[in-house]
């Protein structure tokens, strides 16, 4: 009875236990597929520079000259005690990710304040109306949304709202050096093209979920009852459909953080995705890591989050026997 | 637009070896250039520079990697904005390619071009306000040197021997070898001068210079803002208020922030995207020749490149006219089997033309009796943009001369630590050195690190080592005109094309003729440019 009356906190005991086990194992196989990349920091960052005596000289400062499991290690041992240690360049690894993370936390959060909202209620809607208008009409164009490459739906809103119209700004390199209004602004392009892109996959999602559910035998009931359908979907479908969809918001989110790369180099957003490519041309191993471990921590954290929603959601997961 | 004929080397280096012209000739004489050469620019110079304003500068490589630390510059954003905005070298790189004082005024050698004497100009202070002295200057030049530099300006600064500093004015540097050429090295944009701390070394954490701006924020990888230094120790420079450098890496990203009025300038412009940007009337595309060209090596000392035959056969079945209309759809020049850019001092012309002439390479490999030619030919988009294309286009000019080149297309990843300097037969991207003293000696004496073409030349190398301590120009001259021509003749260089600096700007930015030595008008395009529109 002991081991069975916590759930969520044996559960959560393991998946972190388990998530742990996968942040050692990416931090591994990123440390070693990074090694074995042609070239190295040194000839990258000296360049047409680049002479043999420049490149030993760079290469015993930044320790490159020890073997690999031994840099591992070290890596290791200071990442866990929380020190993700200095960039090649020679600055601490946070504060080079450190204003990019927060950057790439704004849009994220942002975007999902909005959008989850949004795709629930549209989802919701459109299982209430199945098969009518509104239903097919978001169908089809969240099946579209779904179909284009990202890029292409970020030069289409580029094309649209900075060139054509003229009412944002194609760039949205924000700064420190811009109040938070400028910032804001600068952001709307990002904003609307991610909301575009996970908005789909949700919608479509949150609709089949419920469903799914409106097919069990208690919403026949329900109906029965003569509840309104209204009620029907919202009081007794959608909570029991909150599993599957908290764990495809999960997934956007978890996207929002780490996949967003190709959004930020078409908008010039300086976040985590566009600090990671950079690291990777210039072989910055630190930096690359700490990228690896945030996106990793994210996904896992989020799906984490998901199953807890879902296991408090379902009283029979909640309460097994 | 022509090449502007490069000034005579003589001339050049009189001028450097005796004093440097005064910043008013150099202006008078700027704009008469940029009369002669570049028409739009002429229209609006007309008007003259204006005061004010705000330039944004679209750069194509802010890596977050950049640091104000001089000797770890490598981006075009650290060279424009600390090189050219934040900082002053001891000389400065006209933009006709000549060399003339900045922080230093005058110069003289002694002693084989082994010792040299800077008088350094008085009354320049630090955006701080200290006054600049020739501590600062030694202490900027050591900051590079000591065994365990990890500088990019390391080649340069290994030449020195001793920094003296002499009365309140002079620097005296010795060097281990005569090195006429000696105070153009030092134009080099690492050895920006920043002020020396207590006790050695030099203060470059604080972002304090004696350039024309002022540092006002810098996010590595993002961008870098200067304002207007009041200041400044040029008289009427520079002439915008702000200055911003913006990294924007993708091509198509930075087009449209042109496009939407985001920058005011964008370099790297994809050549695809040149009638576009000709098409718009808001918009000027701007072309400087630069020292980068693009190359097919072939290596000397390995068959059948051994073979000085062969090496000639191959240098006359491409069809350069050809590749440069179709693969950089014009925006190239050709060049002439020399490694040598015409914008260069000492630039030596090196008859006769090498053009395509299938016909005269297959008599010349029937004559020496090498019969069906093959030769494998390594090309990757990474080697140069274009390279791939260019490749196919050499195979099917070499097949009308009876030779049978395979394409071997290499991966992108890696090409520069796999396959140059490694396959024989390889192209490969150069973006030139200042002086051919250096160009020669890193990549064609027989020790050179990258010699790619494995060349190997007794009278070469003899030349190159004879012209290196020369100090009269007339002779001087003379050596680079036939090692020039060695390398045109026996050399395993094919010049595929050498390529301008394409930027595209907004019609409100104004300026005189550009140099193409280092990008961004040799680094220094935020005190030399102007706003016509405030």
């Amino acid at each position: 009875m002991n081991r069975t009356s916590h759930p969520i906190l044996s559960m959560v005991a393991s998946r972190v236990g388990l998530g742990l086990l996968s942040l050692l194992i990416v931090s591994l196989v990123i440390f070693f597929s990074v090694s074995l990349l042609p070239g190295s920091y040194a000839s990258a960052i000296l360049g047409q520079n680049a002479t043999p005596e420049a490149v030993a000289a760079l290469e015993t400062r930044l320790g490159l000259d020890q073997p690999a499991i031994w840099r591992y290690l070290s890596w290791l041992a200071a990442a866990a005690t929380g020190d993700l240690g200095q960039s090649f360049a020679g600055r601490p690894v946070m504060a080079v990710l450190g204003p990019r993370l927060l950057n790439t936390i704004t849009l994220a959060s942002i975007t999902a304040v909005i959008a989850v909202p949004l795709a629930i209620t549209l989802g919701v809607i459109c299982a209430r109306f199945r098969g009518r208008f509104i239903d097919r009409f978001l169908s089809t164009s969240t099946l579209a949304s779904i179909s284009l490459p990202e890029f292409f739906v970020a030069y289409l809103m580029m094309m649209i709202f900075a060139v054509k119209l003229q009412w944002f700004p194609s760039m949205a390199g924000i700064r420190n050096s811009m109040d938070l209004g400028e910032q804001l602004y600068r952001m709307v392009l990002p904003i609307l093209t991610l909301l575009l892109v996970i908005l789909a996959h949700m919608i479509r999602n949150t609709r089949a979920a419920i469903l799914s559910v409106m097919s069990s035998p208690y919403v026949e009931m329900a109906r029965l009852k003569g509840e309104s359908e209204g009620r029907v979907v919202t009081r007794q479908a959608l909570p029991n459909a909150i599993g599957p969809i908290a764990s495809v918001v999960a997934l956007n989110l978890a996207y929002l953080i780490s996949g967003v790369v190709v959004i930020e180099v078409v908008f010039v957003y300086p976040g985590v995705g566009q600090a990671m490519i950079d690291a990777v041309r210039n072989r910055d191993v630190p930096v690359i890591q700490a990228c690896a471990l945030i996106f990793a921590t994210a996904y896992i954290g989020f799906n984490l989050l998901a199953d807890i929603v879902s296991i408090v959601s379902n009283p029979r997961l909640l309460h097994p026997r | 637009m022509r090449y502007p004929t490069g000034p005579i080397g003589g001339q050049i280096i009189a001028r450097a070896m005796s004093l440097a012209p005064s910043r008013r000739a150099f202006l008078g004489g700027a704009a008469a250039v940029a009369g002669a050469f570049c028409l739009p620019a002429s229209l609006r110079a007309e008007e003259g520079p204006k005061q004010g304003g705000r330039l944004r500068y679209g750069v194509n490589d802010g890596s977050q990697q950049d640091s104000l630390e001089p000797g770890s510059w490598a981006t075009v954003m650290c060279g424009a904005a600390f090189n050219g905005a934040l900082c002053n070298n001891l000389v400065e790189l006209l933009p006709d390619g000549s060399l003339a004082g900045d922080l230093a005024e005058s110069w003289e050698e002694a002693e084989g071009a082994t010792r040299w004497t800077f008088t350094l100009r008085k009354g320049v202070t630090f955006h701080d306000g200290r006054p600049f002295t020739p501590e600062d200057a030694r202490q900027s030049l050591l900051h590079h040197m000591g065994e365990n530099s990890t500088s990019g300006a390391l080649a340069i600064v290994s030449q020195i021997e001793e920094i003296a500093v002499e009365g309140e004015d002079r620097l005296i540097v010795t060097l281990a070898q005569g090195n006429a050429d000696f105070p153009y090295l030092l134009s080099d944009y690492h050895l920006s001068i920043f002020p020396a701390k207590e006790g050695g070394g030099i203060d470059w954490e604080s972002g304090i210079g004696t350039g024309a701006f002022k540092l006002d924020s810098f996010e590595p990888g993002v961008a870098v803002r200067l304002l207007r230094n009041p200041d400044y120790h040029k008289p009427g420079l520079p002439h915008f208020d702000e200055v911003e450098f913006i990294a924007i890496p993708d091509r198509s990203a930075r087009l449209n922030a042109l496009l939407t009025g985001e920058v005011d300038v964008i370099e790297d412009v994809d050549i695809r995207n040149v009638p576009l940007i000709e098409r718009n009337p808001d918009l000027v595309l701007h072309r400087t020749p630069s020292l980068r060209h693009l190359t097919f090596d072939m290596n000397c000392q390995t068959a059948p490149f051994d073979n000085a035959v062969v090496r000639k056969a191959l240098k006359l079945s491409l069809d350069r006219e050809d590749v440069i209309a179709k693969v950089f759809l014009g925006e190239a020049e050709t060049g002439n089997d020399n490694p040598v850019a015409r914008i260069m001092p000492f630039w030596a012309e090196t008859p006769p033309e090498h053009r395509y002439d299938p016909e005269a390479a297959r008599a010349l490999l029937a004559e020496a009796g090498i019969e069906g030619l093959t030769v494998d030919l390594s090309v990757a988009e990474s080697a140069f943009p274009g390279a791939v294309e260019a490749g196919v286009l050499f195979r099917e000019h070499a097949a009308k001369a009876g030779i049978t080149i395979n394409l071997v297309q290499e991966a992108d990843d890696g090409y520069w630590d796999n396959v140059w300097l490694v396959k024989p037969f390889n192209a490969a991207d150069w973006y030139g050195r200042v002086t051919l003293d250096w160009l020669f000696a890193t990549s064609y004496t027989s020790d050179a690190p990258w010699n790619n073409t494995g060349f190997k030349n007794a009278r070469f190398d003899e030349l190159h080592a004879a012209a290196r301590s020369e100090t009269d120009p007339a002779t001087r001259g003379g050596h680079y005109a036939e090692m020039q021509q060695i390398l045109h003749d026996e050399g395993g260089v094919i010049t595929v094309a050498f390529v301008s600096w394409l930027l595209a700007m907004s019609r409100a930015i104004g300026h005189g003729e550009t140099g193409g030595i280092l990008p961004a008008d040799n680094h220094r395009c935020a005190e030399r440019w102007w706003r016509t529109d405030v």
